[in-house]
């Protein structure tokens, strides 16, 4: 599935990466606990959170996790929106709590 | 020093949590420009991200020594907080002594231990009450 998908499914807004929507992901990991995302996380494209602290995308980072989503109509602070600039990576924020933000992805197909 | 080596040292800030694997981000930079496959990074920078947040957390910063040949990759973190009184305790998954505050950020799971164990090649601890905690991660990289 492509990031711009992604963003549509999820009627969410890009805060930073619109010039790597055309890229495609693969596999979603949904979670609050950033010391679970970095001890189960294999392989995973995106990251679904409600937290918002720039340890999130540190943590995306250490993962080579290149996309995140903050669920639930979270909005991060620009100093985290300007890490994942400079890191590359996309930023979007969904209305959409996480199970459902989870279920759309997944029943449209992304990590099945 | 012999030229096939390359030596980094990063500063740990104490007490900014939100300046927390600056130096893991720095050396995965490097790392990436030395042409290090991403598999051999991961293996690297996890461990290194968990115990430069240890350091942060649990102790007062310190200091990181990175050392790299062509056939390893080894991370020293020194601090001079307080020490781990049971080692073998603070190895088991979930046991932590982290903060209500800390763990609202989505850490003090009390995994961070047993996952440098997971990723690293080999890991070496040493610690003294009262005195601070040294932690070596070795990856090798396959010729
Ligand atoms: N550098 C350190 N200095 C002092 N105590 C530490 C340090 N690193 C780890 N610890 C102790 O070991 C415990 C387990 O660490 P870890 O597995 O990383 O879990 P967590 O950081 O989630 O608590 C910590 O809660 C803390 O009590
Ligand atoms: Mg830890």
């Amino acid at each position: 599935m492509k990031i711009r998908e992604v963003a549509k499914l999820l009627n969410a807004e890009i805060l930073t990466g619109t010039d790597y929507l055309d890229e495609e992901v693969y596999s979603a990991f949904a979670c609050d606990l950033m010391s679970d995302v970095l001890a189960f996380v294999d392989n995973h494209t995106i990251l679904l959170t409600g937290l918002t602290n720039l340890q999130v995308v540190r943590t995306a980072e250490m993962m080579d996790m290149k996309v995140i989503v903050f669920v639930r109509g979270k909005r991060p602070d620009s100093d985290v929106v300007e890490l994942a600039k400079k890191k590359e990576m996309v930023i979007l924020t969904t209305e959409l709590p996480m199970y459902p933000s989870s279920g759309i992805l997944y029943s449209n197909g992304l990590g099945r | 020093m012999d030229n096939n080596t390359l030596n980094i040292r990063y500063e740990v800030v104490a007490k900014d949590f939100s300046r927390a694997g600056e130096a893991s981000s720095a050396l995965k930079k490097v790392l990436r420009k030395l042409n290090i496959s991403p598999d051999i990074i991961r293996k690297v920078s996890i461990p290194m991200y968990e115990a430069e947040i240890n350091m942060v957390i649990h102790a007062n910063g310190g200091y990181i020594d990175v050392d790299i040949t062509p056939e390893t990759i080894h991370v020293v973190l020194t601090d001079n907080g307080p020490g781990i009184a049971d080692l073998e305790l603070a190895m088991q998954e979930g046991y932590s002594t982290a903060t209500d505050n800390v763990r609202e950020l989505g850490f003090g799971a009390g995994m961070g231990l047993p996952n440098i164990k997971k990723y690293s090649d080999d890991m070496k601890i040493t610690t003294q009450l009262g005195k601070g905690t040294t932690v070596e991660i070795f990856v090798n990289i396959p010729a």
